[in-house]
């Protein structure tokens, strides 16, 4: 390890808890009263410990795979290093800002196409100079034709996920955070959307990447990192970390070791 | 809360709440975002229906008809103020502006935990927006209202200049308010369910359907004082004031008007932004 290379981001004993509402709760509105008057312990209100005491630290350059099975913290743990949660323990240091890489947050349905590329560039913090700017380039990428005039409802669900991605892929921030989101569109968008990610690496100063995809992370990151419950497993060399994540999961079901999910999971 | 020390040079802490100037730049910056987001969620509310954008305007005409049939020709119930349509329309259309500003605040990250789980961006964008919503539901009914009160006999003078401040301090405290339930809403979800109580009562001491200043003639002199601070009733006598003649207002109801909401937006503002931490982890 040698010492001139510059620290990315820095996750230092990070904790992470959140709060879930709803859920196992049961008996209706008497038996919730009945609780309440009580005192007793509501069973529906639960905290989530998802991530317990993760420590590494990113360098410049490197582009970093997140794995494990669901539930594990993988997405939790991104969302801090983006600063949209707080860790209950610890904390995340990063030279300048992560940015999770999606918009369809902030994107309408029954707006038109051409609407939600203002709403989403504004919304991952473009000015409108810088818009007008990437508007063209943003459209071609998408190869959505004349629907960027028709409202995004009528859009077939490769057509959305195109253009979701092309306009969050406009921006290209310090620190690139990835969350499944190779998995879109068909065979020839996912090979364009892969290059634009190679792109965005090559500028963005570090990347991190959660794919169920093994292959994508073999392919594409130089580290991997493996949770399991919210502790790290394992962390080294990508090659090494995925074999020793098959070698751990995939006993026994060796026919399709590393097939990227079909369809996204709806958060691209 | 210890701030402790970054481990490198040139690193930040990730989501760290910012001084409260260079968050105000940010959310300054964010501007067009507040304004495109605004503006486009207030048009897909009237999106899926036949006649679209115009809803904007025919829901406050309609609102007047309705009001016009129940206390014009149903009850003839005037209580003995002058104009009563045009009065209880200015009333109605300014307290909805606060009471649905108050309900889209108190949800503004929870109906927005989507952005706020996937964006870093000043979270009070959100308030903001959800209240400027509301605004610009108001601003559409007052086009509506205008030409009405006109109508019904008030003669358009140079006091109607004074409608413009009239509802910008009103816009300035329910701003405020939208802040401050903002952040009580994100920790207590169930606070949506509680408010429409609290603006029911809010509005039967507000005078949105009666004059204060008559109800309080046949009690003791303090229960007239007391009501007339409620900031909901300072900002209808002014936007009456504005437009309606026999509506005048005292100096005390200007400062009262400031004050509230200058006072209002910035204690709230300050309450919001100390919880920006928080909101992603709801």
């Amino acid at each position: 390890m040698s010492e001139d290379r510059k620290p990315t981001v820095v996750v230092d004993n990070v904790h992470l808890t959140y709060r879930v509402l709803g859920g196992a709760r049961r008996g209706g509105a008497p038996a919730a009263l009945r609780r309440i008057l009580l005192k007793e312990e509501t069973p529906g209100q639960r905290l989530v410990h998802a991530v317990r005491g993760v420590n590494f630290t990113t360098y410049r350059g490197e582009a970093v795979g997140l794995i494990g099975p669901n539930g594990s913290g993988k997405s939790t743990l991104l969302r801090s290093i983006a600063g949209l949660m707080t860790p209950s323990q610890g904390a995340v240091w990063t030279s300048g800002q992560a940015s999770l890489l999606g918009v369809s947050a902030a994107m309408m349905a029954a707006m038109s196409g051409e609407q939600n590329i203002i709403l989403g560039c504004l919304a991952i913090g473009m000015t409108p100079n810088e818009i007008a700017d990437a508007y063209e380039s943003i459209v071609d990428f998408a190869g959505i034709g004349e629907f960027v005039h028709l409202p995004m409802n009528t859009y077939s669900s490769g057509m959305g996920a195109r253009l979701r991605f092309a306009i969050a892929a406009a921006r290209v921030p310090d620190i690139l955070l990835i969350d499944e989101a190779l998995a879109t569109g068909d065979a020839s968008f996912r090979r364009k959307s892969e290059k634009r990610i190679l792109e965005l690496r090559e500028q963005a100063g570090t990347v991190f990447l959660v794919s169920h995809g093994l292959g994508i992370i073999r392919d594409t990151c130089t580290r991997a990192i493996w949770l399991e419950r919210g502790v790290i497993v394992m962390d080294g060399d990508a090659n090494e970390v995925v074999s020793a994540y098959e070698d751990k999961h995939d006993r026994g079901a060796r026919s399709a070791p590393s097939t990227p999910p079909a369809t996204t999971t709806g958060r691209s | 809360m210890t701030q402790p020390k970054a481990p490198a040079p040139g690193l930040q802490r990730a989501g760290a709440r910012l001084p409260v100037d260079e968050y105000s730049r940010r959310l300054w910056h964010r501007r067009w975002f507040v304004a495109a987001y605004a503006t486009s969620s207030n048009a897909v509310g009237y999106e899926g229906n036949i006649l679209g954008q115009a809803w904007q305007l025919l829901t406050p005409l309609l609102n007047i008809a309705v009001y016009y049939l129940i206390f014009g020709l149903l009850l003839h119930t005037n209580q003995g103020i002058p104009n009563y349509i045009a009065f209880l329309s200015v009333g109605v259309f300014l307290f909805t502006f606060l009471t649905s500003s108050l309900i889209a605040g108190s949800k503004s990250i929870t109906s927005n935990i989507g952005l706020v789980r996937a964006l870093q961006f000043p979270r009070a964008v959100l308030p903001v927006s959800v209240t400027l919503v509301q605004f610009l539901r108001l601003i559409y009914s007052l086009i509506v209202l205008i030409p009405i009160v006109l109508i019904v006999g008030e003669p358009l003078t140079w006091r109607w200049i004074l409608l413009v401040p009239s509802i910008l301090l009103l816009a300035m405290f329910c701003l405020g308010t939208a802040f401050a339930v903002a952040r009580i809403g994100a920790k207590v979800p169930d606070m949506a369910e509680i408010l429409p109580f609290f603006t029911r009562v809010w509005m039967h001491a507000s005078g949105v359907m009666f004059s204060i200043q008559g109800y309080a003639k046949g009690h003791a002199a303090w229960i007239g004082q007391v009501l007339s601070l409620n900031p909901a009733t300072v900002y209808l006598s002014l936007a009456r004031n504005a437009l309606l003649v026999q509506n005048p207002v005292t100096p005390t109801t200007w400062f009262l008007g400031v004050a509230w909401a200058f006072g209002t937006l910035a204690v709230a503002y300050l309450y919001f932004w100390r919880g920006e931490e928080e909101y992603g982890n709801v």
